[in-house]
């Protein structure tokens, strides 16, 4: 039966290795197993200029359909967001369809809509994009608007402050309404005691309430500014095309200058922690554990891509070694995995997490996974499965450039958050110089840290079954 | 596996279901009809500028009626295919797949049971084989179906804890009792223990025949190249399937507003009537009615009344679900406890005011420059343009139909859309589901405890 209401998420699971992964500094080139064979640089195959006002701008050319996906990155998010206002970032995301003097409220979805368009916008830690997918002959119309909004936003309390309750039912619809979401954003705060990390992308409710006009409009003049964004236009156009566009709608904007993005870090930490969530509606429980991890622009010791092979071998389906482990050898769990996301402007998280076979208890089911993690830690990962996590992660790398919006995602939010294109067209060069030993030394580094937070979301106290 | 916590400002996504209602210029795609020297038909979009290949296929009707006492069996088959077979077992076969980068699934629906597989053109003959022998020759080893089964059986309680979930089974619960159209497609917690193995070998044997089977193809394959393909996967497979077949329903429960206690922060509503079929004549206008109704998103009037001049919601969606043997217009949002019963009464009004008023002229010329200007933003990937068409193949609509799309569309009347919202749009008639714990609305049926 088809799917009545799936609010779209941007980084759902699923979507290619590379989107989750982008790039840091040139890890050493390995002294042994040289690979089988070559990997090359080279996954979008992007073009890029800057404009007189230092916006950069990205082109990832495609002609297979007449069609393109627009997008302008601002480099700011939720973790920039001053004390007490959290949630300003993305209530001024959905401010931004709220007019200019040209365009009337409400009206910058609908002109898209009825030149066949569709348009959205996304917010997160460390940037926020809005997006347009037109035919290529609207591609000007649609960067016409796109910079009148990024230099004209004109804002009235009668449109502000029903939007608030948008969001504030966007928050009870994605967080609230159901104990799972609710405890991933309990363990999230408990993760971090002192970074913006900590803090939900869509608020607290007792701030939401009090977001103000005024505030979102101090947010807007502090970081949106063109020398704080990135143009990323991926589809059937070219450089040459592009180029005269850009520089008279984005370029006509002045440059004017932007803080630095300043973020507190956390305090040394010493002690793990638990969160526990009973909730009657849950019948299937489950367990998941995190440590905070290098992302690839914080990685002083050149860890972030063999953890990406590590979560490959631990979590690649159903031959990976947590799923063979807990769910086909031991049958203790229905699922088991292990996640890490690099692409962070400060540091990333990795977690593993399983939930138990009917019948298995939670310690059980507990003391099985830890186990599987200690094992890793004492005997660390081979050569061979080193070998065959990099070979199937270089081959579902070539689906990259067969996507119309995966590129123009990937690329502006590695660029938002600290990499270069460099980086991300080195990304098959740098996968497959990982070596057992760097994967075995990153594992250690992570797991070894003894400050992690773990989660259960378990049905009320004798309900367990 | 998502870390960070990304939040965006709508989810659309209720639209999907209409994804081939929507247009294609001309020039932007060649179709070819392909004919295997083994006599199988497929349609293809050659496209030789990435070098991926995608196959979809479904068998029309198969598994839409699961054995009285065996609820799930279908669904739990596709997730059986892939567990091994031929001289491959369960790791074996996943490990080729994974190795090559080839994915293979498979989807059980009430209409029929559909199938995947997209590769690189470095590894074709593998990825075919691999889906040859999982049609032809799976396993069903024990194990196997026990591990897929208890993650069934997972899959099933974590969703009792979804209102989104508990309010979708018991609409169609309600609507289509005794017809597989009410039934949950994964089975009971009652049913799922009982399937053996051999029930999924009958299955197989029994409902994968070629005279069922609809085949689309895309990306880096020729013609000759196609035919031998098809003949390679599908060859093997029966002449006739044995499908029983399922009888056209009505919905029932009409005028009907049933709660479900539930200690959510929201309530979660969704309401529904008949619809129409793919090929009733008035689909096209229903299609143009539904966008400036709800299917459009924001500038759709449910979204206009209750989210952007209200904000009682993040999103309120309309939407068309044509089935073979049924269909409905339906839709659906949520909105805090407190405010349901406004919420409820504004998306009720705005169904009398359709029925009533029809569109205006804006409106109907903005519909029609969206649902013919928005279509080729779909053919992003060569899965996507496969996707495509096989609905269309599936649907009957003939080989030139993207070619057509726009102008069906651009044909519609005033005095269609007059007819079709009078016929479809009745808000005494709606069935509603509401999960919450919602203030203003008098139910006519509460079911108290869970489902």
């Amino acid at each position: 039966m088809p799917a009545v209401l799936s609010a779209r998420r941007f980084a759902a699971a699923g979507l290619l290795a590379l989107t989750m992964t982008v790039a840091a500094p040139l890890a050493p080139m390995p002294l042994t197993a040289p690979p089988a064979y070559a990997a090359e640089k080279g996954v979008f195959f992007p073009e890029s200029f800057s404009l007189s006002n230092g916006m950069q701008v990205v082109v990832i050319p495609n002609h297979r359909v007449p069609v393109v996906t627009h997008m302008v990155w601002y480099k700011v998010g939720a973790a920039d967001e001053e004390r007490g206002q959290s949630g300003i970032a993305h209530f001024l995301e959905h401010l931004m369809f709220k007019g200019t003097d040209v365009i009337k409220p409400g009206e910058f979805s609908r002109i898209i809509a009825k030149n066949g368009g569709r348009d959205n916008a996304f917010t997160s830690y460390d940037y926020t994009a809005y997006y347009q997918n037109v035919a290529r002959d609207r591609l000007e119309m649609v960067m016409r608007m796109e910079a009148d909004r990024m230099a004209n936003l004109k804002l009235t309390d009668a449109v502000v402050y029903p939007e608030r309750d948008v969001i504030i039912e966007e928050r009870r619809q994605r967080i609230e309404n159901e104990p799972a979401d609710r405890i991933g954003e309990q363990i999230n705060a408990t993760m971090f005691v002192h970074h913006p990390y900590g803090t939900p992308v869509i608020g607290w409710p007792q701030e939401m309430s009090t977001l103000t006009r005024e505030m979102a409009e101090h947010f807007y003049k502090t970081w949106y500014a063109p020398n704080n964004a990135i143009l990323v236009v991926s589809g059937d156009v070219t450089v040459e095309e592009l180029k005269p566009l850009a520089e008279r709608y984005y370029g006509a904007i002045p440059a004017r200058p932007v803080p630095e993005r300043k973020r507190v870090t956390e305090p040394p930490l010493n002690s793990s922690r638990q969160v526990v969530l009973r909730d009657e509606e849950v019948r299937q429980p489950s367990v998941r554990r995190i440590w905070t991890a290098p992302s690839y622009r914080v990685d002083p010791d050149h860890q972030a891509y063999a953890l990406q092979v590590l979560a490959e071998i631990m979590s690649g389906g159903t031959t990976s070694r947590l799923y063979r482990s807990l769910v086909v050898d031991q049958k203790l769990a229905t699922s088991a995995w292990l996640g890490y996301g690099p692409t962070a402007w400060d540091m990333a998280t990795l977690s593993v997490g399983a939930s138990p076979a009917a019948g298995v208890t939670m310690e059980k089911l507990e003391s099985a996974l830890w186990a599987e993690i200690d094992k890793l830690m004492k005997s660390g990962v081979t050569e061979d499965e080193v070998a065959t996590a990099r070979k199937r992660m270089l081959a579902a790398a070539a689906y990259a450039r067969d996507s119309l919006t995966g590129p123009a995602q990937t690329l502006g939010a590695a660029l938002a958050t600290g990499q270069s294109i460099d980086d991300v067209e080195s990304w098959p060069v740098r996968i497959d110089a990982v070596t057992a030993d760097q994967v075995n030394a990153a594992a250690r580094a992570v797991l070894s840290q003894t400050n992690h937070v773990t989660g259960l979301l378990l049905p009320p106290t004798g309900k367990d079954s | 596996m998502s870390v960070r916590h990304i939040s965006m400002r709508s989810g659309i996504a209720a639209f999907f279901l209409a994804v081939v209602a929507v247009t294609l210029p001309a020039h932007a795609m060649d179709i070819k009809r392909v004919v295997s020297p083994g006599g199988i038909e497929a349609w293809l979009v050659e496209d030789h500028k990435v070098p991926v290949i995608a196959l979809e296929w479904a068998f029309e009707g198969a598994g839409g009626t699961d054995p009285k006492g065996k609820e799930g069996l279908a669904n739990l088959t596709s997730t059986m295919l892939d567990e091994g077979a031929g001289p491959y077992d369960s790791q074996a076969f996943q490990a080729r797949l994974q190795d090559n980068a080839i994915a293979l699934g498979f989807d059980a629906g009430r209409d029929g049971f559909s199938g995947s597989m997209r590769t690189l053109t470095e590894h074709r003959d593998e990825a075919l084989e691999l889906t040859r022998l999982s049609l032809t020759e799976p396993h069903f080893a024990p194990d196997s179906l026990e591990r897929m089964r208890a993650s069934i059986t997972a899959s099933l309680k974590r969703d009792l804890a979804d209102p989104n979930y508990v309010a979708r089974r018991q609409f169609y619960s309600t609507a289509f009792p005794n017809h597989p159209y009410g039934d949950e497609i994964r089975g009971t917690l009652e049913s799922l223990p009982t399937i053996t193995p051999d029930d999924l070998r009958r299955f197989v044997k029994g409902q994968f025949g070629r005279d069922r089977l609809v085949v689309a193809a895309t990306g880096d394959i020729s013609p000759e190249e196609l035919g031998k393909a098809l003949d390679t996967v599908f060859g093997g497979l029966p002449a006739k399937a044995d499908v029983p077949p399922i009888p056209d329903v009505t919905m029932s429960g009409l005028g009907q507003t049933i709660l479900l206690p539930r200690p959510t922060a929201q309530t979660v509503m969704l309401m529904g009537q008949p619809g129409v079929k793919r090929d009733d004549p008035d689909w096209y206008a229903a299609t143009v009615m539904n966008y400036v109704l709800g299917g459009g998103g924001f500038g759709s009037r449910l979204m206009e009344e209750v989210r952007e001049k209200r904000g009682l919601s993040y999103g309120v969606y309309s939407y068309l679900i044509p089935m073979d043997h049924a269909a409905l217009v339906m839709a659906s949002g949520s909105t805090v406890n407190a405010k349901a019963g406004q919420a409820l009464d504004i998306m009720r009004q705005e169904w009398a005011r359709m029925a009533k008023d029809g569109l205006t002229d804006q409106e109907m010329a903005d519909a029609k420059t969206y649902l013919t200007g928005s279509f080729p933003l779909q053919l992003g990937s060569t899965q996507a343009i496969a996707r495509i068409l096989l609905q269309v193949k599936r649907d009957n609509l003939g080989i030139d139909y993207l070619n057509q799309r726009d102008r069906y569309i651009n044909a519609v009347t005033q005095a269609d859309i007059k007819r079709v919202a009078q016929r479809l749009l009745d808000p005494a008639k709606l069935l509603t589901v509401l999960v919450g714990k919602p203030d203003g609305v008098s139910p006519t049926r509460t079911i108290e405890g869970g489902s």
